[in-house]
């Protein structure tokens, strides 16, 4: 393992083991919340197009939004500041601070602020500046950065909370309870905020119609801050611009279901400043209405620092409609394990912070944490504007992959990579890039390439120059492939077929796991369809979850050649491994001229779906095994199966169509809900990741060892998802094809 | 269910109480819960006034501070969350809504919309108009961030809303 490797190994460790629990155990309501309300609400899907229609239209019109926000700002009476970068907002703040002759400014939770480090800006211009958002008040006095964007202190449990203030109070009576702390917090910052002269606050909208900013809170700091000081102060960036007020709904019904599950939030602020309220002048106690309004002031400080660029980035654009929820980290398997200060840089954390960090800080801190998304795509469908964040993270490690530089051990992997990336990729991106250049040769070699494999070596050499963990057992590779078994079998095709089907033969299903693919034709013929194993290569997701985009691109028009006729000729493309057809619907439309793509993804089915379409239309499942055939596959399926669907087949939503059909054969079926099995293709492999791959893991095996689900089969449809349930259990499992294929294999009972 | 019904059931699961009168009865539903001292600012409905009551209408910086109750007029409300708008300008709604512990907002029934779009679209006039600051208030503060869930973190802990039906 490098030295880097080595250093990130232990820095996911250390987290795992002191913040891991906690964050877990906050970021989980968040995720099953914004499932509950997303699922209960009627126009979900409505609002986040609408949404994400927004949200495209503010970015492309952003310049003329921005003049139209200053004309707007200006006329309602206060001042735009454009701030090219932190630097720039900073040197204003500080003049702002002057001519208010400021000693303490009050601010609520801002992200954009911490971006620029505004709080250490004021206090080296003698500005006393307080956090009142009661997470950022506890992060102030540890001294510590946010975990999580929307809820930054999901690291920190109560009694470390209740430390932190006994100490830092020096307090006589240590506080025990949430209510107690609570109380004491906003006791001690009431203070702050009535001698405060600036109030801060950061903007989740600006609508430039209006002038108006929108503040989305619960704890009603933000709104102290922004009306109690005569002076008010919102740092935005400019990305927050809306075109209307009335664009805002959408956002609202959004953004607290998104964020933690909230149906709203306690307050969503309109604030047109400068404000009429008056301002209260607690230097003058008794006098009344507030002591006198005096001045309003008002400044709105837009903050570029990178955004432009990011607009004028074709990959990075759709990172500046992130709305800053923090969904896609609630629901990430990886983020829930060992929080922002892992998965996140020097601002931003989850899995849109790689596109926020490559934009505003630079691409050394997006590649701080860039390989832990996984590209399991569970946020995509969680994300209330419809981000791609899995295709941000893939572009921003494309990148971060050409500009490293070669490396000494480069030659050792030549030969089985030639592919099109830079010299300097990562060794062990490299190898699990060009998977199907290495299945191919440890198939013709078999089984003396699995011998060679097993040996300790071997498996040292693997270790330390491409990061592959020794822990880990290793793919078997088939001398007879699945395309090999296919032709040479002495099979006639089904009479009278209707439908006529291609089999992909994904590198798995021909090297490695070739037993879901003769079940795959079994099970199909046995429907009376007409299948044929066409003659095509990888579909490109090995590379492409590697950073790896252009060889990517080359694999994808090379499928496209293979199938491109065989759809032409009449023929379904029927998938069986989930990340390949994710492909295919999915980032094909990235990777292949518009109408190549469209037509590869309107043609292809996930096995299990088009088997449930073939039982829709007619065909009978009794022609099916299931668990009252004479043979079956596994004694165990008898009892029950337990399901864990494939994360990027969720997203596709095609976990249902899996379950319906092994119900329709008889089988009783319990299903997963974890996000991810943690092996994630190759990232569970690597040295790096191998402690908090089995950390993910943990949770499904604790749920498919609960009383009801222990002794059942398992099924898995993903090839990573069955390798990590074979290490994770005792248990064998199979792929769902394999329990409905009337020509029975027998599955293992045991492992070994 | 009416749209007044969805509104009070919007409501049910948090700290906030949803009182049905007709005008006849607002004086003896805002007596009822009212906590002393109370400050206020005066309402918008005709015959209806906080002036019989013990409330102060302009209070000072401190008076607002040791105020148990605010109470201020609010609207439109929005019936799919049990949201109301808390406008407010020269009179000081905000902070006489957010800084006592309790906060009473007296609701015409009339100003009930069923969405949250329905009632940003009413907004947008006020806001065209010079309302400078309207808050959509849906139940008490909250936080979670010291453990477990706490009403009453920098805001009221409770809320109640007397819904003038006749209006």
């Amino acid at each position: 393992m490098s030295e880097d490797s080595r250093r990130t190994a232990d820095r996911i460790s250390e987290l795992l083991r002191t913040e891991g629990e906690q964050v877990q155990a906050n970021v989980t309501p968040f995720n099953e919340g914004r499932y509950r309300r997303y699922a209960e609400m009627d126009d979900t899907e409505a609002y986040r197009s609408e949404a994400r229609r927004i949200k495209e239209d503010a970015i492309e019109r952003l310049p003329e939004l921005i003049e139209q926000v200053r004309e707007t700002v200006e006329s309602n009476g206060g001042s735009v500041y454009l701030a090219e970068d932190a630097a720039d907002a900073n040197e204003y703040l500080r003049e702002v601070a002057r001519g208010n002759d400021a000693g303490t400014a009050v601010k609520s939770k801002s992200m954009t602020t911490e971006e620029i480090d505004v709080n250490e800006h004021l206090e080296r211009a003698g500005v006393d500046t307080y956090e009142t958002d009661l997470a950022e008040f506890v992060l102030q006095i540890a001294d510590e950065s946010p975990s999580h964007i929307a809820a930054p202190a999901i690291h920190k449990s109560r009694s470390e909370i209740a430390d932190l203030f006994e100490r830092h109070f020096d307090l006589d009576e240590p506080l025990r309870t949430a209510e107690e702390l609570t109380a004491f917090a906003s006791d001690y910052l009431e203070e702050r905020i009535a001698e405060a002269d600036i109030g801060l606050t950061g903007a989740n909208f600006v609508t430039a119609d209006t002038g108006t900013i929108a503040l989305v809170t619960n704890e009603g700091n933000a709104r102290k801050c922004a009306v109690t000081p005569e002076t008010h102060v919102a740092v935005a960036g400019v990305e927050k611009l809306l075109p209307s007020l009335a664009d805002l709904p959408p956002f609202l019904n959004l953004i607290g279901p998104a964020g933690a599950g909230q149906d709203i939030t306690a307050y969503l602020s309109l604030l047109t400043p400068p404000v009429d309220t008056p301002a209260i002048d607690f230097d003058d106690p008794d006098a009344p209405g507030f002591g006198g309004p005096g001045d309003r002031e008002f400044h709105l400080v837009l903050l570029d620092n990178g955004r432009t660029e990011m607009r004028e980035d074709d990959e990075l654009r759709e990172t500046l409609y992130c709305v800053r929820c923090g969904a896609c980290a609630n629901t990430c398997a990886n983020f829930q394990q060992v929080g922002g200060h892992a998965f996140g840089g020097e601002t931003y954390s989850g899995g849109i912070a790689t596109g926020w960090e490559a934009g505003v800080h630079g691409m050394d801190s997006a590649a701080e944490f860039n390989d832990l998304c996984t590209g399991c795509s569970r946020c995509v469908e969680a994300c209330p504007v419809k981000i791609d964040i899995p295709w941000i993270n893939t572009v921003v490690r494309d990148r971060l992959n050409r500009g490293a530089d070669a490396s000494t051990f480069d030659h050792l992997v030549e030969g089985l990579s030639p592919d099109d990336e830079s010299a300097g990729l990562d060794l062990g991106k490299r190898l699990f890039g060009n998977f199907e250049r290495l299945a191919a040769w440890g198939s013709r070699t078999a089984p003396l390439s699995n011998a060679v494999a097993d040996s300790t070596p071997v498996r040292i050499a693997l270790e330390r120059v491409a990061g592959v963990d020794r822990r880990r057992d290793l793919p078997r590779f088939r001398r007879e492939t699945f395309r090999d078994w296919f032709h040479q079998r002495d099979a006639a095709a089904p009479d009278d077929t209707e439908r006529t089907v291609a089999l992909y033969p994904d590198v798995y299903t021909n090297y490695v796991d070739v037993e879901r693919g003769k079940a795959a034709v079994r099970t199909l013929e046995a429907l009376g369809v007409d299948v044929t194993v066409p003659d095509a290569c990888g579909s490109g997701r090995a590379p492409l979850s590697q950073g790896m985009i252009e060889t990517a691109t080359e694999q994808a028009k090379a499928v496209y050649e293979s199938l491109g006729p065989v759809i032409e000729s009449g023929r379904d493309i029927v998938v069986i491994e989930p990340s390949d057809l994710a492909m295919f619907r999915g980032e094909y439309d990235r990777l292949l001229p518009e109408t190549a793509a469209e037509r590869v993804a309107e043609n292809s089915y996930e096995v299990m779906e088009y088997v449930y379409g073939l039982l829709e239309n007619g065909a009978d499942a009794d022609d099916l095994a299931g668990p009252n055939a004479d043979e079956t596959p596994s004694e165990a399926a008898r009892d029950g199966v337990a399901y864990h669907s494939h994360c990027q087949q969720r997203t596709l939503g095609l976990e249902a169509q899996t379950v319906a059909v092994l119900e329709a054969v008889g089988y009783d079926v319990i299903t997963s809900d974890v996000e991810c099995c943690g092996m994630a293709g190759s990232f569970g492999y690597k040295t790096e990741y191998y402690d908090l791959s089995v950390a993910v893991g943990a949770d499904l095996r604790d749920q498919f060892t609960s009383p009801g689900a222990d002794g059942r089969l398992l099924l898995a449809s993903g090839t990573s998802c069955a390798d990590q349930m074979n290490s994770l259990f005792e248990r064998r499992s199979a792929h769902p094809v394999q329990i409905i294929s009337p020509e029975v294999d027998r599955i293992a009972d045991r492992r070994r | 269910m009416t749209t007044i019904d969805t509104f009070e059931q919007s409501l049910a699961d948090l700290p906030a109480a949803v009182d049905r009168v007709s005008s006849d009865g607002f004086d003896e539903a805002l007596e009822q819960c009212l906590e002393r001292p109370a400050v206020g600012v005066s309402l918008p409905f005709r015959d209806l006034s906080l002036t019989d009551h013990p409330v102060e209408t302009d209070p000072s910086p401190s008076a607002l501070s040791d105020a148990r109750t605010g109470v201020t007029p609010v609207g439109p409300a929005v019936a799919e969350y049990g949201s109301v708008v808390i406008p407010s300008g020269v009179d000081g709604a905000e902070q006489v809504s957010l800084y006592p512990d309790i906060h009473v907002g007296v609701l015409a029934a009339s100003d009930i919309v069923d969405s949250l779009a329905e009632a940003v679209g009413e907004l947008s006039e006020g806001i065209a108009d010079g309302l400078t600051s309207a808050v959509f208030a849906t139940g008490p503060s909250g936080t979670a961030d010291m453990g477990s869930v706490v009403y009453g973190a920098h805001g009221p802990e409770s809320v109640r809303v007397i819904v003038l039906e006749d209006r």
